[in-house]
């Protein structure tokens, strides 16, 4: 027990970084994801095109590539990106593009008659977007969103190969230094806490979204 | 009055209806009648803007209109067959949602009159419910109160009575009688002959029009 806790501050240090990954993630990814799913409904073709290569890339190479890509790569073309910034960059055009697809099922779900009324009764396209169709959406999505949340919380550890510090790292060092096991169970148990807050968030809002069906 | 003039509409080589022309008396009931797929529906979405027809002209208030022309088009309400009310807005909310954020109406105006409308269709109890919680019946007054929020010249229905119970079926036509009392000029397509004798005023016979 005494042993744990020599090994804590330093393993909590690295949950700042994995919660600042997380959350720029979340904030970023959703309206880039949103976008571009309205950007592969574009009528112009080269919006689609470069909307489907972006997604093509983004999903078919490791997030783990992409993120070397992006620290080293950008750096060597005189793009000076910090570390946090490069992982932030990464991890939002990444789940974006899933995110994309996600919200790209939602949208198709939707019945055309909801965008028929809206229109008779002379919304706006911005209109109907935000106040009808996207609250539909949100519903149908949910799901499928919550368990890129939950990816998402355990990808985080993916920035150590950029260099930056987070629980999986911290615990990495605790436990090279010390040969012991001990700081890896503690991060595998911090994780576990983490994917269950985010669970108990989604399943509530699941809750409350069904007030309507 | 309302008079429609020349209406074409064809899909591709596909005609659909070819110079078609119609009038509604102000404060009338015009049923048009004719089988299931002959493009009765279609006629109504022209009307309303959700499809584009190739010619015609709308004569409405003395002023002649294009047919896609918006600003004929935005002055008729529709009642859609299946309802088409919004899943996730309460049944005030449906309603309210247009004149708030189209007409610009404040809430406290736009609440007055839904509570009107909510009253004279006999919706006030459900007025907090959601779409899934109302019956065909309730679906379809709360769609004719959504569209006469937005106090359009004409209201259309499109197959009112589909789907509709004998109860509701009769409902509707205490609700067309009644908003004609009030002067509201209403355009019913049907297949329904019994409905359109008990509502209309005046009669179309879409398929001999339409083969003329």
């Amino acid at each position: 027990m005494e042993n744990m806790l020599t090994f804590l501050p330093g393993i909590l240090s690295g949950l700042q970084m994995t919660l600042g990954v997380f959350f720029i993630t979340i904030i970023g990814s959703i309206p880039l994801g949103i976008l571009a799913s309205l950007g592969m409904k574009s009528p112009y073709f080269t919006i689609r095109w470069l909307v489907n290569g972006y997604i093509w890339i983004m999903r078919g190479t490791p997030l783990l590539l992409q993120l070397i890509f992006i620290y080293y790569g950008l750096a060597m073309v005189g793009v000076p990106f910090t570390r946090f910034e490069s992982a932030a960059f990464a991890f939002i055009i990444n789940y974006g593009a899933y995110l994309a697809e996600i919200f790209r099922g939602g949208l198709q779900s939707i019945p055309q008659g909801q965008f028929d009324a809206a229109k008779v009764l002379g919304f706006s396209k911005s209109q109907t977007f935000f106040k009808i169709i996207l609250p539909q959406v949100i519903k149908i999505v949910v799901p499928a969103f919550g368990n890129e949340v939950v990816n998402l919380v355990k990808d985080t550890s993916l920035i150590y190969v950029i260099g930056l510090g987070d629980i999986l790292r911290a615990g990495q060092i605790a436990a090279s230094r010390d040969v012991t096991l001990v700081p890896y169970l503690i991060v595998g148990v911090l994780y576990l806490l983490m994917t269950a807050i985010v669970t108990i968030i989604l399943r509530r809002s699941e809750k409350r979204l069904n007030v309507w069906r | 009055m309302i008079e429609i003039k020349d209406l074409s509409k064809q899909y591709g080589d596909k005609v659909i209806f070819k110079d078609l022309s119609m009038t509604l008396k102000d404060g009338e009931i015009l049923a048009i009648l004719g089988p299931s797929g002959i493009g009765k529906t279609t006629l109504i979405k022209t009307l309303t803007g959700l499809e584009e027809a190739q010619s015609g002209q709308v004569v409405m208030n003395g002023k002649e209109y294009d047919v896609s022309d918006p600003a004929m088009t935005s002055q008729i309400g529709l009642i859609f067959q299946d309802f088409n009310l919004f899943p996730h807005l309460t049944v005030r909310e449906n309603i309210n949602l247009a004149p708030i954020n189209v007409k610009k109406v404040s809430r406290a105006e736009a609440d007055k009159k839904t509570d009107d409308l909510l009253a004279k269709l006999g919706l006030t109890e459900q007025a907090n419910l959601y779409p899934y919680q109302l019956s065909g019946g309730q679906k379809q007054r709360v769609g004719i109160a959504r569209a006469l929020a937005m106090d359009p010249q004409v209201i259309a229905y499109d197959e009112p009575t589909s789907g509709l119970d004998e109860k509701a079926t009769e409902q509707v036509i205490d609700i067309m009688l009644s908003l004609k009392k009030e002067g509201v000029s209403q355009l019913v397509v049907t297949h329904d002959l019994p409905f359109a004798d008990k509502v209309a005023d005046e009669t179309f016979d879409f398929e001999k029009e339409v083969q003329k």
